[in-house]
């Protein structure tokens, strides 16, 4: 039996879709069985950020209301062996879908896959209510500013309200030197306003944007350090016990010396 | 001016320090949904406790959610303001 995890934040822009792609990428490397579903519709993005938007046929609404079989919307991924997308429709309205059928879909997939992501749109309206509607668990993405942490505390309190219980926290676009300087809430202070529990941290990176130009999440790139945040949630959610990463880009004489030397820091 | 020269030795407070503090007091208000429900509820509370010692007038009672200066001046804080007028003293409370 699968987990269906939602992956949400309430402000835009944060980095959902980016955190689904990597999960998702990253779970189906180390053996898994997942469906990423898109609920963003009418603004789909998690085909591109995936690479995968020339392979659409089929969609989640069309799943929905049966115009195709579910088999038939799931684009396989060819590059990572068991990873599936279910695209949103980009011409229809988000009244398409009710939180119910979502329901019932969750529980269909869950049979068959060991982990279903759901990319949650921005907003506490119908695409939010539809994309928690299946979900067992929730991953709530901020970043260090005041609107995205007041808007995850809001969603952390709808999904309570939802009996979505214990949500977890990725605090993503973290940069370490305005963290050093006062500039920058840290990771601690974040929880402590929040209080819950932090499954992440990922630091702002210019590897993200170069993975999305290219379609292939920054998980598989060994040297991004996006990549191994990524890799690191990805163990977690597994039930690993891995250490939240030192982001400390500005490194000592030592640990260059240990990078040239082929030793991982992160 | 004393105070121009104490404020140029004084350290600038950190951004996110400031971030901070302007977050907790947003989310004490988005929390308690300040929704008039709530303060209705507070305030209904309250009228009931101090009737008890006072004779109070109920229509003009005036409770908000508002902020006020830390006891060492620094911050600001949350605090609860009640303004209640009394119109007398009951026996109980002589
Ligand atoms: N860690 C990061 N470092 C650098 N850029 C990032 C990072 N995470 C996300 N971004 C960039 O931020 C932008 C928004 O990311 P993304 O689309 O994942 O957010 P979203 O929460 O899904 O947005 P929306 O609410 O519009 O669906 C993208 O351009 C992405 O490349
Ligand atoms: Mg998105």
């Amino acid at each position: 039996m699968g987990e269906v995890i939602v992956i949400t934040s309430g402000k835009g822009g944060v980095g959902k879709t980016t955190t689904t792609a990597n999960l998702g990428t990253g779970l189906a490397v180390q053996g898994k069985k997942v469906v990423l579903i898109d609920t963003d519709i009418g603004l789909r993005n998690l085909d591109v950020v995936m690479g995968l938007e020339n392979r659409i046929v089929y969609d989640l609404v069309d799943v929905i209301e049966g115009t195709c079989r579910l088999k038939q919307a799931l684009i396989k991924d060819k590059r990572y062996e068991g990873l599936h997308l279910l695209p949103a429709p980009q011409t229809r309205d988000k009244n398409a879908v009710t939180p119910e059928q979502m329901l019932k879909l969750c529980d269909e997939l869950k049979e068959e896959f060991d982990y279903i992501l759901i990319d949650c749109p921005a907003g506490i309206e119908q695409g939010f209510k539809n994309a928690i509607a299946g979900a067992d668990k929730a991953f709530v993405i901020t970043t260090p500013e005041v609107s995205a942490v007041r808007d995850a505390d809001r969603i952390i309190g709808l999904l309570e309200a939802h009996e979505i219980r214990k949500p977890r926290l990725i605090v993503n676009r973290v940069r370490a030197d305005m963290v050093k300087r006062g500039d920058m809430m840290s990771i601690e202070d974040i929880i402590d306003i929040l209080a819950i529990d932090l499954i992440g941290v990922v630091p702002d990176d210019e590897n993200i944007i170069i993975s999305t130009n290219r379609g292939e999440p920054a998980v598989i790139d060994g040297k991004s350090m996006a990549g191994q945040a990524y890799r690191n949630i990805t163990n977690r959610l597994m039930g690993q016990d891995v250490p939240i990463m030192d982001l400390n880009v500005s490194e000592g004489l030592l640990s260059k010396m240990k990078k040239l030397l082929g030793f991982k820091t992160a | 001016m004393l105070d121009t020269i104490l404020s140029f030795f004084k350290k600038k407070e950190s951004s996110k320090d400031v971030a901070k503090e302007r977050l907790k007091l947003v989310l004490i208000h988005d929390r308690s949904n300040v929704s008039p429900q709530f303060l209705e509820m507070v305030k209904g509370e309250i009228i009931k406790v101090i009737q008890n010692y006072m004779e109070i007038d109920e229509e003009s009672l005036d409770i908000q959610l508002t902020k006020t200066n830390s006891e060492d001046g620094e911050r600001m804080v949350p605090a609860l303001v009640a303004n209640i007028p009394i119109k007398g003293m009951k026996n109980a409370g002589r």
